[in-house]
């Protein structure tokens, strides 16, 4: 915390948040967490249902207003804007229930996306004639779902369709993105694959992740670092090997998970 | 709410399929049967010229309907225009026929802004209930503000010049229908356009995810507000045409009764349908006229029964069977699926 009030002497992390608190009636969701993440990692989050993952996705991207504290990314307080002010900062993300424009193809969506991130306003352009296109289907490979292009997102599986919304997420070239459960609907024979492919690509474009996981298969081999959730704050961090060989973890979380 | 917008396409016009070249022949015939309707039917030329104007207002229903909203008070629009049009031809009279028109847009837009900066908050029922209200305020307005509105008599919107000539009255009703002819295809083509760009494809995400759009860095706000204000502005041009070609404006114009047929053709035509909503009109137009000649009353039950019947059997509008039969006839040819592209 000294470094964070020199900032000319020591680069603020990525993202920072400071006794974030908030509650749904009786229920504390965040009970001030206060951590930081920085640049260049994978960091994942497990805990168990109803401990305040998804809540803590919420808060930081500005979905949800905490009753108490701040949340600064690279040492700027980003509390107050609404989700689109802190997502054209650099902050996307995926969700665990899919987030698409259901009506239009999975490369429509990469291509809204794109559109979006670029600013475009032309009413005589035709999306589909966009230069970022060729940039889309790159990605919509990346993701392996280059042969469902163009077909209806309403169409696609619940795994497809998580895998696009990560694109989607992607297509705006974040710095930071933040991940609900990347695989969770991912056919389980593909679930390392599509994560290696996934891994691969944020660290070559720089992108620092944040990921929700219940696979603890995924969290050893993908995640550079682990923090535990429990009742609304992080009970333990460190490295994947440290945290699933703790007692404390194997009793709370692993044991659910194989229950 | 969204039951009327269920069956517009988002994503029709960004895709081009295998009919185009069949839909733009039909287009252009149907134009070119429009254009020659003063040679060939004199007598339907007026009737036809109050359906494009109309039609025009309809198109800018059909843009909302994209988003899935529905406005029952886009009157406000289609009114405002032509009030500006008589109350500028009122103070500069003889003024020109194209600075009447850009008048009544302009008032149109101005005003969509001020009431799209608010009702662009509300979705569904709300929106559409918003929208209503907003026309009904402005009825009242020119109801009892009778010295500046004329009341329920209106006012009279003398005849603009063209291009610097005062025309007789054969000769302008000729231009002001070649003018809907041209705006008609100008619009029209301008709404598709615009319907598959970034911006028109941002506006129509409306219907599917805010959420996702929002987390694009986008406001859901801002992106509605660019459909209305476009769709105010149709409306605009619609009652700009309307009023100089009727001659005189009245509180009718804003009434709901006018607001719920825009949104009635736009379904009728097929909702979310460009060519839907002229088709719609003039449809509209030709059975409400020539059915009240000869069937009295109960033209508004054919109407009515007729709608129903397209609900039920043809959520797709008159353009949803148009583009079936097309299909059929295109599967024939290549044996395969045609595009739903509208």
């Amino acid at each position: 915390m000294t470094a964070l009030k020199k900032p000319d002497t020591a680069r603020p992390p990525l993202l920072e948040t400071r006794d974030l608190l908030i509650k749904f009636g009786g229920v504390t969701a965040a009970n001030n967490v206060t951590m930081q993440i920085e640049a260049g990692k994978n960091l994942a989050i497990i805990g168990p249902n109803g401990a305040g993952k998804t809540t803590f996705l919420n808060i930081c991207t500005g979905w949800l207003k905490p009753h108490k504290g701040k949340v600064f990314l690279e040492g700027k307080d980003i509390t107050p804007l609404p989700p689109r002010k802190i997502v054209r900062r650099g902050v996307a993300r995926a969700f665990q229930i899919p987030q698409l424009f259901t009506e239009h193809t999975a490369l429509e969506n990469l291509l809204i996306s794109a559109a979006a991130r670029e600013g475009l306003r032309n009413p005589l352009q035709n999306l589909h004639t966009i230069s970022q296109r060729d940039e889309m289907m790159h990605l919509l490979d990346l993701v392996h779902c280059t042969d469902v292009a163009d077909r209806v997102v309403v169409e696609l599986s619940e795994g497809q369709r998580k895998l696009i919304d990560i694109a989607v997420a992607l297509a705006l070239k974040p710095r930071l993105l933040l991940m609900d459960e990347p695989t969770s609907g991912v056919a389980s024979s593909q679930k390392h694959e599509v994560m290696e492919i996934l891994v691969g690509a944020l660290s070559e474009a720089g992108v620092t992740s944040v990921f929700v996981e219940h696979d603890m298969g995924i969290v050893e081999r993908h995640a550079d670092e682990v923090a535990v959730w429990n009742a609304g704050n992080v009970q333990l961090r460190g490295t994947p090997r440290e945290i699933l060989e703790h007692p404390d973890v194997i009793r709370d979380v692993i044991g659910e998970e194989v229950a | 709410m969204s039951d009327l917008s269920q069956n517009s396409s988002s994503r029709g016009a960004v895709n081009s399929g295998s009919m185009p070249s069949m839909r733009a022949l039909l287009t252009l015939l149907a134009v070119l049967l429009l254009a020659a309707v003063p040679f060939i039917v004199p007598s339907m030329q007026l009737l036809i010229n109050l359906a494009l104007a109309k039609g025009l207002a309809v198109l800018g229903v059909t843009v909302l309907l994209r988003a899935g909203q529905v406005s029952f008070g886009h009157a406000l629009f289609f009114g405002i225009s032509a009030y500006a049009g008589a109350f500028l031809t009122a103070s500069l009279p003889g003024a020109d026929i194209i600075l009447v028109l850009i008048a009544g847009v302009l008032g149109a837009a101005i005003s969509g802004l001020l009431v799209g900066l608010f009702v662009v908050r509300y979705r569904g029922i709300f929106f559409g209930m918003l929208n209503l209200a907003f026309s009904m305020i402005f009825w009242s307005i020119l109801e009892k503000f009778y010295h500046i509105t004329g009341g329920a008599d209106g006012i009279r919107l003398t005849r603009p010049s063209v291009l610097g000539m005062a025309l007789e009255r054969d000769s302008f009703e000729a231009v002001v229908f070649y003018l809907s002819v041209v705006l008609m295809v100008g619009l029209g083509w301008f709404t598709l356009r615009w319907f598959a760009s970034p911006v028109g494809q941002i506006f129509q995400t409306i219907k599917t995810n805010e959420t996702r759009l929002e987390y694009l860095g986008l406001s859901p706000k801002r992106a509605l507000l660019s459909g209305y204000l476009l769709s105010a502005m149709l409306c605009g041009v619609g009652g700009s045409l309307m009023a100089m070609t009727q001659g005189v404006v009245t509180p009718e114009y804003v009434w709901w009764v006018r607001s719920a047929e825009m949104v009635f053709i736009a379904v009728l035509g097929g909702a979310g349908s460009v060519r839907g909503a002229f088709i719609g009109a003039l449809i509209y137009e030709i059975v409400r006229v020539y059915a009240s000649a000869f069937a009295g009353d109960i033209w508004q039950l054919l109407l009515g029964s007729f709608l129903l019947v397209i609900i039920l059997f043809a959520p797709g509008g008159i353009m949803g069977i148009v583009d079936g039969l097309m299909g059929r006839v295109s599967r024939k040819q290549h044996a395969t699926a045609p595009e739903d592209a509208r």
